[in-house]
């Protein structure tokens, strides 16, 4: 279990914060900001999944964005392959894009719809100059066999497939430059069941073929459970545990995470449920609450909770959470 | 056995398009008693929705109509009442809650003249006695503080109070059926479990019926008492909710259990049993079995004819030839 213990890290992000001003209360309001991530510290190891999981609203997207340095953080460090991201040159960081992709939640809006197949995942090839003409379509033609698209559609235009084939395009699309990193933004979501399994199958062929490191940003908890090696959880712009997949599910430990795994609906009639659950709704993260951003939902809430932030622990061995209930730790 | 409320029998809603004739719905039916919660489950074109909407006669038209069929509403058939009647029964003896509760509230009028908009209209209430009961109803639905929220236009609502809201609209007129088209689709776990249960009390307490329309399979486990399985504009299965879930009979529902991340022992990253192909188009459906072309079952009689509805066991229905022999076993 050598490289359990000292895995090699691919991404090492160390307090990334991400604000979004804004105004309010119009043209002479005082200036605020989203804070969409709230220093993040999080690694992610070269060959694994790491599931990425929390409500709407909670940052998890803003995350796999500035790791691609989609968007610039507002403050932090992101290290890619021991290489510092945010100090490269912009052809530093050309080159660099190769080496990470991304894979958007919805294959109607993500594809631009008067591009062809070929054009679509051809796109960076032709982009980063890559063989010649010929060489590309060959290459795209290969690909799309390879996420199970017939090579002979390579003319056609996005509205001639269905959902999942669409998805398997924006999957072709990421795949093309033999990225090492991939972001999956909810791949699944906007797909019905029995095509979704389809798409989390070719995921995990493809992980296995070309040694692929998944960041898998989902809100749901079974097929993030599914595919990850481990789950990290996020609550308003913090992350709140942190753990191997399966310490995780069996033994959460933060209220909010217990709370999302009670809460999920399981398929199956014989399990009377208490659907207790959380009351209220997440807060607005333009005004979140001081100290523990959980405070207010959270059923084991102290004194404290409500004016200091908890420490982000490591409780157990490869099992942090970030909760009064475990440490006396503050952040 | 109580009287059923709703009775759909044989419904036909098709759409008659330029490119050919789409079979949405083709020979549903279906019942629902006073007090009890009825699931129609299916992925996305399967005519789920198109069901519901020929409940409250909301079908488009043209290019839709409903060629076939009865809806016994109280022993009424909706389909043959005049467009004046069915006015006054839609919103008041029977009602719905749509998906989006961020389209379907009208964003220029504040919540309390929503609200107020039914009772006027239903129960000729005046302008006060209508306010008072708006307040009422968002208190009966959970929303905290709601003499001021009451005020509110839909926009400064969350996505879960704005279905909280629907709801509220929905009971303004103790209406006997719910429809709920897709109720916590738009909305996150924690907020869906809170819906989930709301609605649970609601039907207790008022013993009104729910037409739960959704395909989280996790939903119907958890509020549903009797399932129907549609495909393709048909019928494929129909039991009590036990009953399915723990002897699916239908490939296509099996399928999509089997399909479910986290349902079989072994999580760790084993392939899922996926179901091959997509859902055919509904202008160019397979001849025999609507399933055939994805079905790892299929045979020869199963390209060829369609099967009907058989019933292999007391209360489960199911449409495929396999159980062709077990019938009344």
């Amino acid at each position: 279990m050598t490289r359990r213990d000292n895995p090699d890290k691919l991404v090492v992000l160390k307090g990334i914060r991400k604000y979004y001003p804004v105004k309010e209360g119009g043209l002479i309001g005082e200036k605020s900001a989203v804070k969409a991530v709230d220093g993040v510290d999080l690694d992610i190891h070269r060959g694994e999944t790491l599931g990425l999981v929390g409500e709407s609203g909670c940052g998890k997207s803003t995350l796999g964005r500035v790791i691609l340095r989609l968007e610039p953080p507002t403050q932090g460090e992101i290290y890619f392959d021991g290489e510092d991201v945010l100090a490269m040159s912009s052809n530093q960081m050309h080159g660099l894009r190769r080496r990470m992709q991304i894979i958007f939640q919805d294959p109607y809006s993500s594809l631009n719809p008067r591009q062809t197949v070929g054009g679509i995942i051809g796109e960076g090839l032709l982009i980063h100059k890559v063989g010649t003409k010929s060489e590309r379509t060959e290459r795209v033609r290969h690909i799309m066999e390879v996420v199970g698209l017939r090579p002979e559609y390579i003319n056609r235009y996005p509205h001639e497939f269905s959902g999942g084939q669409r998805q398997r395009i924006g999957v072709g699309r990421a795949l093309a430059l033999q990225p090492e990193l991939i972001i999956c933004d909810e791949p699944v979501s906007a797909l019905d069941v029995s095509i979704q399994a389809q798409v989390i199958n070719l995921l995990m062929d493809l992980q296995e073929e070309f040694h692929l490191t998944y960041l898998f940003v989902s809100h749901d908890l079974s097929v993030v459970r599914h595919i990850s090696d481990r789950v990290a959880v996020m609550y308003l712009g913090r992350l709140v545990e942190l753990a191997d997949k399966r310490e995780l599910y069996d033994n959460p430990l933060h209220p909010y995470t217990r709370a999302l795994l009670e809460a999920a609906p399981v398929p199956n009639a014989n399990v009377v449920k208490n659907r207790k659950g959380l009351t209220g709704d997440m807060p607005s993260p333009l005004s979140p609450p001081p100290g523990c951003h959980f405070h207010t939902r959270c059923p084991h809430v102290m004194d404290r909770c409500r004016e200091k932030v908890p420490a982000f622990q490591e409780h157990k061995p490869r099992h942090w959470v970030r909760c009064f209930l475990y440490s006396d730790k503050t952040a | 056995m109580t009287e059923p409320l709703l009775e759909v029998k044989g419904l036909k809603t098709y759409f008659f398009t330029d490119r050919g004739i789409a079979c949405a719905v083709d020979d549903v039916s279906f019942s629902i008693e006073p007090g009890r919660t009825l699931a129609i489950v299916g992925e996305s074109g399967c005519g789920k929705s198109v069901t519901s909407l020929s409940v409250m006669r909301l079908i488009p038209t043209p290019p839709g109509r409903i060629t076939a069929g009865e809806i016994l509403f109280n022993g009424t058939d909706l389909l043959k009442v005049s467009e004046k009647r069915m006015r006054s029964i839609r919103g008041n003896q029977i009602s719905m809650i749509f998906q989006e509760p961020m389209t379907s509230l009208n964003p220029v009028f504040r919540v309390r003249e929503q609200i107020s908009e039914v009772l006027k209209l239903h129960q000729k209430m005046g302008k006060a006695e209508a306010l008072d009961k708006a307040v009422d109803l968002l208190r009966q639905v959970g929303i905290p503080s709601p003499e001021s929220r009451v005020h509110d236009y839909p926009h400064q609502m969350s996505g879960g109070m704005r279905q909280r809201v629907m709801i509220a609209m929905a009971l303004a007129c103790d209406p006997r059926l719910i429809i709920a088209d897709e109720p916590t689709t738009a909305l996150d776990v924690t907020i869906q479990a809170q819906i989930l249960e709301l609605m649970d009390n609601l039907r207790d307490n008022t013993g009104a019926a729910i037409l739960l329309i959704t395909h989280d399979l996790g939903v119907v486990a958890e509020t549903a008492e009797h399932v129907v399985v549609m495909y393709a504009g048909r019928v494929v299965e129909e039991a009590e909710v036990k009953d399915l879930f723990n002897d699916p009979l239908h490939p296509y529902t099996r399928g999509l259990m089997r399909s479910i991340p986290g349902t079989s022992a072994e999580t760790d990253r084993s392939r899922l049993e996926a179901i091959p192909g997509v859902v055919p188009s509904l202008l160019n459906l397979p001849r025999g079995c609507k399933f055939n072309e994805r079905c790892r079952h299929a045979f020869d009689r199963c390209l060829e004819a369609e099967p009907g509805l058989l019933a292999p066991k007391t209360g489960h229905l199911v449409r495929c030839w396999l159980f062709e022999d077990k019938e009344g076993e």
